[in-house]
């Protein structure tokens, strides 16, 4: 009796997780939806002007912003997350795994507010005054961005290279290929849907990192036409406004918060796709 | 075997039928002056579909020492964790007919399986201490069944090491961890933790398999000790042990029992060529 | 003309190293120019007295009672219902639709950024259930963000118990709930710990979610229902606003101190856990 009691305390308990997801979602879209629905998708998604006093709702630029510094986010975190878990898993000695792991684990629980400072007191100026601008821009942004979202692709990668049975890399040694040839030919082949998972759930730390970036981007309200120019991104648009927004402005702003969920939405989905085709390949083999 | 007399062909017909039948449907219940203990009642038992025990029919008796051999993935091992509901843990398992302790079916929906698991107590192949202290360990089971007090966890541990011989080696550390005893007092404290919960049926699961021949001697003590007690089942790969330390012995063969006698009958005089083939070691 | 591949090897074992050693040059940079123009403003006085003057002068004390609070509190409702999770998943039930949904939910959770968390706290705690902000308002936020670590760590490390601790512990007549309580959680707790204590660094370096939740108050918070400004956000405020640099770079100080031991013990831990049950 007491044990069929504590099954189903258990088992609420259990569901809370993926009641919390539904409620979030139920709130977030019952807030902005309706503001979507009011100003049309089309323009809120395509159209550039913002100006919430006056009842103009594009985000536009936003998802431009968000999506460049994206993308450079991932040129940066890419090349040194990956590096990172190849030099983990692949050329490392015991010893200095336990000094490299805890460090990058160190690196993602440094606040983000410290990146975004570090950004404004040191990046920002160095590009204002080498490669011109206001330094405040996509490129202060990326930079930023790649750093931050590093921990993440190297630890799921390095669980990915994990993954790969050792006789793999047996077998190729043995046939006399290099270290560098197995790794690259082997075991970057065999863990290519975990890294691809690893990069997509990098992405969706960037796009969604929100203090770093308003500390750094600029937040004007234009589209980006260089590497140089300030951007805005939607989570900064949310951030820097919702504290004096009210009326439909708010709801502009939880709409805002909507796309923001959809596109993270849609790399979760594809990342725990990839990555569950992964474990069945694993399964099989 | 009796002789059959050769002038009567009805007689040789079914004395050579009974011969062909006995193994698969072997009598093989306790001697009649100790009532049984456990009834084993055409238990077969299935993992995922895959038959791993047929029909079996056997009496554990009280205070007797059951020896269990045959070669390796024969169902002993199932056989053993059948009698206190263990392969229960396993999702796959399914099992036809009963198994009746003091004449209660223990799969009954009544029976309480933790209760069960107290009666019928087992230690496993390779000792398995708690990471804990000792006495922790040997309170454990104690404690599950809701023993409390200092006093009376005292008295017990005390003497469940002195039954499992272990009480002089480790009186005086009994709040280290059990994990730095050597392995023959691991596995002695492993009988230990089991006794302190005054099971009614020991189940032993290859206890000595890891051992050398001095820890293996001093269980064996203990088991001819505990015989007085306890009804004592033993699977065992070793043949010699099962000679040893044991009253009767069951040979099981593929998922059937084979035969059951009192020991010295099985070792010395089979009634199956299959078990002398085993015993003899002639096994392939 | 072909490269040996000899000469490809050195190239690119030497450039994988240079760029490990680049990011690890990244974090003790962010460590030691912090700490370098932070820790000489960090006197006793900072740490003991209230800010005067939005934060131009004066010390932290309020925000680091507040960062104590939101991050306490959200640890304390997430910790029972993530471990329970994670009890429910390894003990309670065989894998399914059921553990999937329960996996697709947390995952999903995770990927959650902390801008959406800040909006639905916001919405819901603040708004709708009239919590206004508060610090318990931003614990119950951060609680549901933590929540998918607290699972994942916690289920982690239960699997690591040996499963033959099942089989003794149910041999010896124990319940299931039995073997969960004294046996499963008692050798997974350094693992859980490990979870744990990384939570509150998260929740001690979130910023976003509390600035829509537990607010920016700059007072020294007296009970939950109060508003309460994290160590995380005053920082922010302060670096953004220009109001002080070198209480600004205190603060940070502060922070990465804060972050640094929480991580080394959880590393401990692990340490620790790893060592018991393997």
């Amino acid at each position: 009796m007491k044990e069929k009691a504590i099954h189903v305390v258990l088992m609420l308990l259990a569901f809370s997780a993926i009641a919390a997801l539904a409620v979030i979602t139920a709130f977030i879209f019952k807030e902005g939806v309706p503001i979507i629905a009011k100003v049309g998708i089309k323009d809120f998604i395509f159209s550039s002007d913002w100006y919430p006093l006056e009842g103009q709702f594009g985000i536009f630029p936003m998802i431009v912003g968000s999506l460049a510094v994206t993308a450079g986010a991932m040129v940066l975190g890419v090349v040194l997350g990956l590096a990172c878990a190849v030099v983990l898993t692949q050329f490392c000695p015991q010893g200095m795994v336990a000094v490299i792991k805890p460090s990058v684990e160190l690196l993602a629980g440094i606040p983000s507010v410290v990146y975004g400072f570090l950004g404004v007191v040191i990046l920002v100026p160095l590009i204002r005054d080498y490669l011109g601008g206001p330094g405040l821009s996509v490129l202060a942004s990326s930079i930023v961005l790649g750093v931050m979202a590093l921990p993440t692709i190297t630890s799921i990668s390095v669980d990915a290279f994990q993954a790969v049975p050792r006789s793999y890399r047996e077998g190729s040694i043995a046939l006399g290929a290099t270290e560098w040839q197995t790794t690259h030919r082997v075991i970057l082949k065999a863990a290519r849907s975990g890294i691809v998972a690893a990069i997509i759930l990098g992405m969706g730390r960037a796009i969604g990192e929100t203090m770093a970036v308003i500390m750094v981007a600029g937040n004007t309200l234009d589209v980006p036409h260089s590497l140089l120019d300030p951007v805005r991104t939607l989570t900064s648009n949310i951030a820097l406004e919702m504290g004096y927004s009210a009326g439909d402005h708010r709801q502009a702003l939880f709409a805002t918060g909507v796309i923001l969920f959809v596109i993270i939405m849609i790399l979760n989905s594809i990342a725990l796709t990839v990555s569950r085709r992964r474990v069945r390949k694993g399964a099989a083999r | 075997m009796t002789q059959v007399p050769s002038s009567n062909g009805g007689v040789e017909q079914a004395a050579e039928w009974l011969m062909r039948r006995q193994p698969a449907a072997p009598a093989a219940y306790c001697p009649v002056d100790r009532p049984a203990k456990m009834r084993i009642e055409d238990f077969g038992a299935a993992f995922d579909g895959t038959e791993v025990l047929r029909r079996l029919n056997l009496e554990i008796c009280a205070c007797e020492r059951l020896a269990i051999i045959g070669p390796a993935s024969g169902g002993k091992t199932t056989f053993l964790r059948s009698l206190n509901r263990l392969n229960d843990l396993n999702p796959g398992f399914s099992k036809t007919g009963r198994i009746l302790l003091d004449g209660k079916d223990i799969y009954d929906r009544a029976m309480d399986v933790a209760v069960l698991r107290r009666r019928v107590g087992m230690v496993y192949a390779v000792p398995i201490p708690l990471p804990w202290t000792i006495y922790e360990n040997i309170a454990y089971g104690p404690r599950m069944a809701g023993v409390a007090g200092r006093g009376r966890l005292d008295a017990i541990v005390e003497g469940a090491l002195k039954s499992a011989f272990l009480w002089d080696e480790v009186k005086d550390r009994l709040a280290d961890l059990a994990t730095n005893l050597s392995g023959g007092q691991q596995q002695r404290m492993c009988v230990a933790r089991v006794l302190a919960l005054e099971p009614e049926v020991l189940l032993l699961d290859e206890p000595c398999s890891g051992l050398d021949p001095i820890s293996t001697a001093k269980i064996e003590d203990a088991l001819l000790e505990l015989k007085s007690k306890y009804s004592i089942v033993l699977v065992t790969n070793n043949t010699k042990q099962a000679a040893r330390a044991s009253d009767r012995t069951a040979f099981f063969l593929m998922g059937e029992l084979v035969e059951v006698g009192p020991t010295s009958q099985v070792f010395t005089n089979p009634t199956h060529h299959r078990t002398a083939d085993y015993i003899t070691g002639h096994f392939g | 003309m072909r490269i040996p591949p000899a000469v490809t090897q050195r190239a690119a074992v030497g450039l994988m190293w240079a760029l490990t050693i680049l990011t690890l040059g990244v974090l003790l940079f962010i460590i030691a120019f912090i700490l370098a123009n932070g820790l000489p403003h960090v006197t006793w006085t900072f740490l003991s007295t209230s800010p005067e003057s939005m934060g131009r002068a004066g010390g932290v004390l309020p925000m680091i009672v507040g960062s104590l609070w939101v991050a306490g509190l959200a640890v304390l409702i997430s910790a029972p219902v993530g471990v329970a999770t994670a009890v429910y998943l390894t003990e309670y039930t065989r894998e399914g639709r059921l553990t999937a949904v329960i996996r697709f939910g947390a995952d999903c959770l995770a990927g959650i950024p902390s801008i959406i968390f800040g909006l639905f706290g916001f919405v819901f705690f603040t708004i709708t259930l009239g919590l206004g902000f508060s610090i318990l308002s931003g614990a119950l936020t951060l609680a549901i963000m933590v929540l998918p670590t607290i699972i994942r760590t916690s289920e982690e490390a239960i699997r690591a118990v040996p499963k033959s601790y099942r089989d003794v512990s149910y041999g010896l007549g124990s319940t299931r709930w039995q073997l969960v309580t004294r046996v499963v959680l008692r050798s997974a707790l350094p693992g859980i710990s490990t979870g744990v204590v990384l939570s509150v660094g998260r929740s001690i370096s979130e910023t976003a979610a509390v600035m829509l939740t537990a607010g920016s108050a700059l007072g020294f918070p007296h009970s939950v229902f109060q508003s309460s400004r994290t160590l995380a956000l005053h920082f922010y405020v302060l670096s953004r606003e220009g109001l002080s640099m070198p209480n600004a770079y205190a603060t940070a100080s502060i922070l990465i101190i804060a972050i640094l031991l929480i991580n080394l013990s959880a590393y401990a831990l692990m340490r620790r856990f790893v060592a018991k049950v393997v």
